[in-house]
């Protein structure tokens, strides 16, 4: 089968587009915007490191943005859960998944939403029914292999988690090429009814010459909880758009980030959170790490409806420069409507801590020993908020080997 | 030879001269007490023995078992055997009181040519050094210093030095603060640290810490010099008589 369809024609954003103004697009010049005749294949290619110790969770692997399941492990899931790639669903007409799919992120919210919506033929849908608990977290692998070199991979995720329902749900970006030159352009749209829990891991791992734009967004009804863990390593290019809209009372909505750059690298946060009623709480901080001439951009924006009273927001953006000529663009904006609310924000970028590092020589610490030690504290703060032990665990050695890379 | 032996010490933080000419010999075995009101550099010494950057020796030697001691960067002050318990211990967060102490540990054995402890060695190792300050395991968990009160800060002070096993321990207003049984548990730790080829210098304002740690000598600071030494006894006249009748400037306006 080949997917190539008509030439799309796209305008790319540029820096006069204040979503864009700290993020060159020029990098995409040289990619097409299509997907690939054919995925690549897995080959013998060994996934273990990213499987966080667990190949017997729910684990769908998409290579270059299609389903791979001879790859994929789908055990039973409990009670009517339903997890399958998003094709299958599409072809048997699923009902939830047509009540919901392209109704979150609308074909034209960005340049790149529209384009992943014309593009993309495959992905995976999650469907947890009312009150279920599914007990092992669903992983979702995507892997760019090099039949993807040169041109756009466009997967997307669909989780509708019903009212009263639990699920932990892991995106993984890898790619099975160092160097290899792709696009990634991933949609997810994760919707929570009711009283239902979520707890969502997005880790970017794309290669070093790869360019990766994503938008995640999440649709929370009342007494819903939604914690997300967003790292972002990878990439020459790498954005992604997190919004989460707050559409009943009671909700609670919690953001953690982390981005660790180098060389020349740019990573993007964008986040988003509307607070569209009242008694709602959204807690989020994200924290950078960066070297060399790496830059990262922050962006996170809180709008409170007039409607929106008793909302209780706060946002902190902190960002750690180990070079001279490491750059963030951090720009912190809340639009208030209501008159009895808390919201406060907060970016800094810093050097680290003199003190602390006396405090350390004076202990017999010094050197990179230090500097490691410090940067881990600096980071320390967002990775602890994984709950997942297992992932939490794996994650801290990526960041610490990252690390240690970033500071010899 | 002196374990620490300083000679005319004179240091400068930013354009003011702190430091104005101070002598000081302490043998191994011994407790010297270092006195003073406010802002007669008794801080600033003890400072530049550990070697904060901020602050620059102008003139004077100091020397650690002969060894050049202001040549030394403050880590290799720390692998030669000196320990500053800090005034104002500092918060690390996201890192364990366990790891950092381990760190900690590895780093001056790896400079002394040691081998490095694993950590469940390290672990049986800290447990017997937890009494001193009687802890339980469970601070070993919490971020160095992060949260803690006032009280737990200095304790923390004491378990690292009980785990560094220093030469010449420095001890800056360690009382500061402290309620009475915080100050007995401290001084109770300093006083188990104490052997006959270690030193202890005690920086204090009070007297009511020599009650605990009995000096084998009193210094008394005033004016970036020191003014009057003594046996243990000079505290005891300090605290009836006040700083005044040494430095022949009441004690509110010597602090500003």
């Amino acid at each position: 089968m080949t997917a190539t369809a008509a030439p799309r024609t796209i305008t790319l954003p540029t820096s006069k587009d204040e979503e864009w103004r700290f993020t060159p697009l020029g990098g995409l010049a040289g990619l097409a915007l299509e997907l690939g005749d054919s995925p690549g294949r897995l080959g013998n290619a060994d996934l273990t490191p990213y499987l966080f110790g667990h190949p017997e969770w729910p684990t769908v692997v998409v290579v270059d943005g299609r389903v791979d399941a001879a790859a994929s492990n789908f055990p039973t899931l409990p009670a009517g859960a339903r997890l399958l790639p998003l094709s299958q669903a599409i072809a048997d007409g699923d009902s939830v998944m047509r009540a919901h799919l392209h109704r979150h992120i609308g074909p034209g919210a960005t340049p790149f939403t529209a384009l992943n919506t014309s593009l993309s033929v495959d992905g995976v849908f999650l469907h947890v029914p009312a009150n279920v608990t599914l007990t092992m977290p669903v992983h979702v692998v995507h892997v760019a292999t090099s039949a993807a070199a040169g041109v756009t991979i466009a997967p997307r995720t669909l989780a509708v988690i019903e009212q009263g329902a639990t699920a932990t749900l892991i995106e993984t970006f890898v790619s099975l090429d160092p160097q290899g030159n792709y696009f990634t352009d991933a949609c997810a749209e994760l919707v929570l009814g009711a009283n239902a829990r979520l707890e969502h891991i997005r880790v970017q791992r794309e290669s070093a010459a790869a360019h990766h734009i994503g938008f995640t967004q999440v649709d929370q009804q009342r007494d819903s909880h939604y914690r997300s863990f967003v790292l972002q390593l990878g990439g020459k290019m790498a954005r992604h758009n997190l919004h989460a809209t707050l559409n009943g009372p009671n909700i609670e909505t919690l953001l953690y980030g982390l981005y660790l750059t180098s060389g020349e690298q740019l990573i993007d946060n964008h986040t988003a959170i509307f607070h569209n009623e009242p008694n709602c709480n959204s807690w989020e901080v994200y924290k950078g790490v960066l070297a060399d001439s790496s830059r990262a951009v922050f962006n996170g924006k809180v709008f409170v409806l007039p409607v929106a009273q008793k909302t209780d927001a706060k946002q902190t953006n902190r960002n750690l420069l180990l070079s001279d000529t490491a750059k963030v663009d951090t720009k912190p904006q809340l639009e208030i409507f209501a008159d009895d609310v808390k919201c406060t924000h907060g970016a800094t970028v810093g050097k680290l801590d003199e003190l602390q590092r006396y405090y350390l020589q004076t202990r017999g610490i010094a050197g990179q020993t230090a500097q490691a030690l410090l940067i881990w504290a600096f980071v320390a703060e967002v990775m602890m908020e994984v709950t997942v032990a297992a992932v939490r665990d794996a994650l801290e050695a990526t960041v610490r080997e990252r690390l240690e890379q970033m500071i010899a | 030879m002196a374990l620490l032996d300083i000679r005319n010490l004179h240091a400068t933080v930013g354009e003011t001269e702190i430091l104005k000419g101070i002598s000081l010999t302490v043998n191994a075995g011994e407790v010297h007490a270092i006195m003073g009101p406010n802002g007669s550099g008794k801080s600033t010494l003890a400072q530049v023995l550990a070697g904060h950057p901020a602050y620059k020796v102008t003139a004077g030697t100091a020397t650690l078992d002969g060894e050049d001691l202001l040549a030394m960067e403050a880590e290799v002050r720390a692998h030669a055997g000196v320990f500053l318990a800090f005034q104002y211990p500092v918060e690390i967060p996201g890192v364990t009181n366990a790891y950092f102490l381990r760190i900690a540990y590895n780093e001056i054995r790896k400079a002394r040519g040691l081998e490095e402890l694993d950590p469940i060695d390290f672990i049986d190792l800290l447990e017997e050094k937890l009494k001193i300050v009687e802890w339980g395991p469970e601070i070993m968990e919490r971020a160095v210093n992060f949260g803690f009160s006032g009280g737990e800060k200095k304790r923390n002070e004491i378990l690292q030095m009980a785990v560094l096993e220093p030469k010449l321990a420095i001890l800056d207003e360690t009382d500061s603060g402290l309620d009475i049984d915080a100050l007995r548990i401290v001084a109770n730790g300093v006083n188990q640290l104490k052997s006959p080829d270690k030193a202890t210098i005690v920086v204090t304002h009070y007297q009511r810490l020599l009650d605990f740690i009995v000096p084998d000598y009193v210094h008394v600071l005033a004016g970036g010099r020191i003014v009057k030494s003594g046996g243990k006894e000079l505290a005891l006249e300090l605290e009836a008589k006040g700083y005044e009748w040494l430095t022949g400037v009441p004690e509110e306006a010597a602090a500003r």
